[in-house]
């Protein structure tokens, strides 16, 4: 296992540490403190997981595959469910090998959600790593409603070392859209990131302006590739399942980022959205120094969801 | 979407309980089990809702269920009263300090809770009561934030003190103390960066602060959108920093807003205002009992079970006299329009029908089969009445049929149909005549508006 890899997973796990001592603390409770299985265990596990924010459907979905899986194999004792369960999310959580494929395209990386979840932070960090494996980028910033929210990604953008598209404060967000994507083709840029307002998914004309910009991205650049991430909080609760859907209804989303991962909070959501909704993780933030935002691992996530050891439940 | 699973499952599982007297233990538990999912969904802490339901289960047992109600109702009518109790049951005022002493209030919350918004908000209330506020730009880490807040205090016509991010905030803070005694300022609010909560450095800054000026009032701003994390985000700046009331933010949005219970249960501390929306004018008063409505997700069925309590607006007279005439088969078109009132008036047949013991009809049923359009035809039919062929329907012969028709704009197939009806309730009223007991709007049949299929 190579040096950034190790890294990696010590920086998430460290990220994770306190999610650890809640929620895992609690379901390896769960595990030693029954002798048989049987239906208060069965509860009590269920009860740990929407604790976990999973949310209460996608945890009667897991623990259906636990209970069949411990029929099938004919599992005595409560600790070896815990392997079942882990890789029972591990399995679901699993990002495809062609989830990143956007990297090595002419893209445009069109990054939406509520307000307060960290898209500008996002992006700039996004923009980051894509300089860093040596792509070309440009960022689009089409918020142009709240205060001081261009200066912000400026900084970001002075940061990564990229460019970026601006206009005032107030004008329409979908010509910074308009003048990023020509400007991209003009410099021959690899991946345009346009960073937008944040938006309560209940609000339709602010939908409505999502969708117009868009329009304008496969207008202007149909052959681009496109990617379409949504930025939750890994701080909310169940709402994060309506946003994913609302937001799924405007553009096709390709994918999500997970952000404030450092804290306490699990982010068992994105469970509960991988589960109902088939729109996979693909980044996590755990932190805010600019590096600090990371693929995706199912692994090392559930792992250090779960305070599996390295080498625990090798996969057979 | 949540509400009528909620009502749905707890019409399913009462179905087949007759209203009755008491709550049992079981009709307890089993409508709890279904009100403790709701709470889940709407993410309300798992140990703040094991708690708050055995409080409930304790009170439920043995209550006597109203008329009008089955046991999950009123199970459900229990839990919104201790829902509204916990959440303080009045709207608490923020406190400022007394005279003309300057009072300091300090923002403090999570990254993207929606501080720097919510501080130019507050600041535009307090401008309202012609207080003097000042915006004090404490967060140095993230870019921009002090302009931001320059330009929310510019548009609030409120002003803003900032020092540029090369200073501690705690310095900043002291700063803007002496430039507010200065300039006549007599309420400065603290901006402070957005934390982690178990960022031991950054919950120090707030310490330190706290610790070198005297904060009045420190504000949590909470997301309202927050998961189960939200208790551990309340009790940890609560235990480190003293929290003195509590901003919801973003509650524009659908979230259900579970955390607000959450915070309010770990914490003990007010919610003092709820964030709106992004116009800085969005911010308003906190009722505890609008809240408890929306985390439990049942706003109409709450609304009807009010009404139900407070019994349907009948003059008792007038009531006893429309129900001895039903017995005798007696009730004529007038008795027909005032019970058609009534049930308008609590919300719509769709949600009464819901709502009556024992009828185990789902809502989206009931929502296809009721045709409000149809009932507002044969109300215009009854309307094209006199009032004498209202009081007596027998009266109705064909050339008067065909003027109701025509007054009604319906065909005279359709008034003929719909007298026949009536008359067959009638008649079913004479056969019921010796159970008549008290009914929900007086009219268990409500037959003669076509609408009999639907039972």
């Amino acid at each position: 296992m190579g040096e950034e890899k190790k890294g990696f997973f010590a920086r998430l796990k460290a990220g994770l540490a306190k999610t650890r001592n809640n929620i895992v603390h609690g379901i390896d409770q769960v595990f030693s403190g029954y002798s048989d299985i049987d239906n208060d265990f069965y509860e009590e596990l269920e009860e740990r997981l929407i604790m976990g924010d999973i949310g209460v459907n996608a945890t009667s979905e897991i623990m259906e595959r636990v209970r069949e899986s411990v029929k099938t194999l004919q599992i005595k004792v409560p600790w070896q469910c815990k392997k079942l369960l882990i890789n029972s999310i591990k399995e679901q959580m699993q990002v495809q090998e062609t989830a990143y494929d956007f990297e090595n395209k002419k893209s445009v990386i069109f990054v939406i959600g509520v307000n307060g979840v960290g898209k500008t932070t996002s992006v700039g960090k996004l923009a980051y790593n894509l300089k860093a494996s040596g792509r070309k980028v440009l960022i689009a910033a089409a918020d142009t409603y709240r205060a001081a929210a261009n200066d912000q990604l400026r900084e970001w953008a002075n940061r990564a070392g990229v460019d970026m598209i601006s206009s005032k404060e107030g004008t329409d967000p979908a010509s910074v859209v308009f003048d990023a994507v020509s400007a991209a083709k003009a410099r021959n840029v690899d991946v345009l990131i346009c960073d937008t307002a944040g938006r309560l998914h209940n609000r339709k004309n602010l939908m409505e302006e999502l969708k117009k910009m868009n329009r304008i991205i496969d207008r202007e650049f149909p052959d681009a590739h496109r990617e379409n991430l949504i930025v939750l909080d890994g701080t909310t609760g169940q709402n994060a399942l309506v946003q994913a859907k609302e937001f799924g209804s405007v553009t096709d989303l390709t994918g999500i980022i997970l952000t404030k991962l450092d804290g306490t909070a699990k982010g068992g959501i994105a469970v509960a959205i991988q589960s109902e909704l088939k729109v996979p993780v693909k980044y996590i933030g755990v932190g805010e120094g600019i590096e600090d935002l990371q693929k995706f691992d199912s692994n090392a996530f559930v792992n250090a969801l779960f305070e599996v050891q390295d080498g625990e439940f090798e996969e057979d | 979407m949540a509400f009528e699973s909620l009502s749905d499952k707890l019409q399913n599982v009462f179905k087949n309980l007759r209203a009755k007297g008491r709550l049992t233990e079981e009709d307890v538990k089993v409508a709890l089990k279904e009100v403790k999912m709701a709470l889940l969904e709407a993410d309300v802490n798992f140990k703040v809702v094991k708690q708050f339901v055995k409080s409930v289960e304790e009170r439920a047992i043995g209550q006597d269920v109203m008329s009008g109600l089955n046991p999950g109702q009123m199970v459900v009518k229990i839990v919104h009263e201790e829902l509204i109790s916990l959440m303080g049951s009045d709207t608490t005022e923020m406190k400022l300090a007394p005279g003309q002493q300057t009072t300091v209030i300090m923002m403090a919350g999570l990254q993207g809770a929606g501080k720097t918004t919510t501080t130019a908000k507050i600041a535009g209330k307090l401008k309202q009561k012609s207080k003097k506020p000042l915006l004090v730009a404490c967060d140095i880490y993230r870019p921009a934030a002090i302009e931001q807040l320059h330009i929310n205090g510019e548009k609030q016509g409120v002003d803003v003190f900032s020092m540029g991010t090369g200073h501690k905030p705690v310095d900043i803070a002291k700063a803007a103390l002496e430039h507010a005694s200065k300039n006549g300022h007599n309420v400065v609010i603290l901006d402070t960066a957005g934390r982690l909560h178990i960022d031991e450095a950054m919950m120090a800054e707030l310490q330190e602060i706290k610790a070198c000026i005297t904060v009045h009032q420190t504000l949590l701003v909470v997301d309202a959108m927050t998961g189960q994390d939200a208790v551990n985000v309340a009790k940890e700046f609560n235990e480190k920093v003293g929290v003195d009331g509590i901003v919801l933010s973003k509650m524009d949005g659908d979230t259900r807003g579970g955390a607000a219970l959450s915070v309010k249960a770990v914490t003990g501390k007010p919610i003092l205002f709820v964030g709106m929306g992004e116009k800085l004018s969005d911010l308003e008063q906190f009722y505890p009992d609008r809240m408890a409505s929306r985390i439990l997700g049942m706003g109409d069925v709450l609304t009807l079970i009010e009404k139900a309590a407070e019994n349907i607006d009948i003059d008792e007279a007038k009531e006893k006299d429309m129900m001895s005439r039903m017995k005798k088969g007696k009730f004529d078109f007038e008795d027909y329009l005032e019970s058609m009132k009534q049930m308008r008036n609590m919300g719509g047949l769709g949600s009464i029908l819901g709502m009556l013991p024992g009828m185990g009809i789902k809502a989206a049923d009931l929502e296809n089969a009721i045709d409000e359009k149809q009932m507002k035809r044969t109300e215009a039919i009854v309307l094209s009445m006199t009032p004498a062929e209202r009081k007596n329907p027998k009266l109705l012969n064909p050339s008067r049929k065909h003027r109701i028709a025509k007054g009604a704009g319906v065909d005279i197939a359709v008034v003929n149909r719909f007298i026949k009806q009536f008359e067959q309730s009638q008649k079913m009223m004479k056969q019921f005549s010796g159970m008549g007991k008290r009914g929900f709007g007086g009219f268990p049949g409500m037959g003669g508006r076509g609408g009999r299929k639907y039972f």
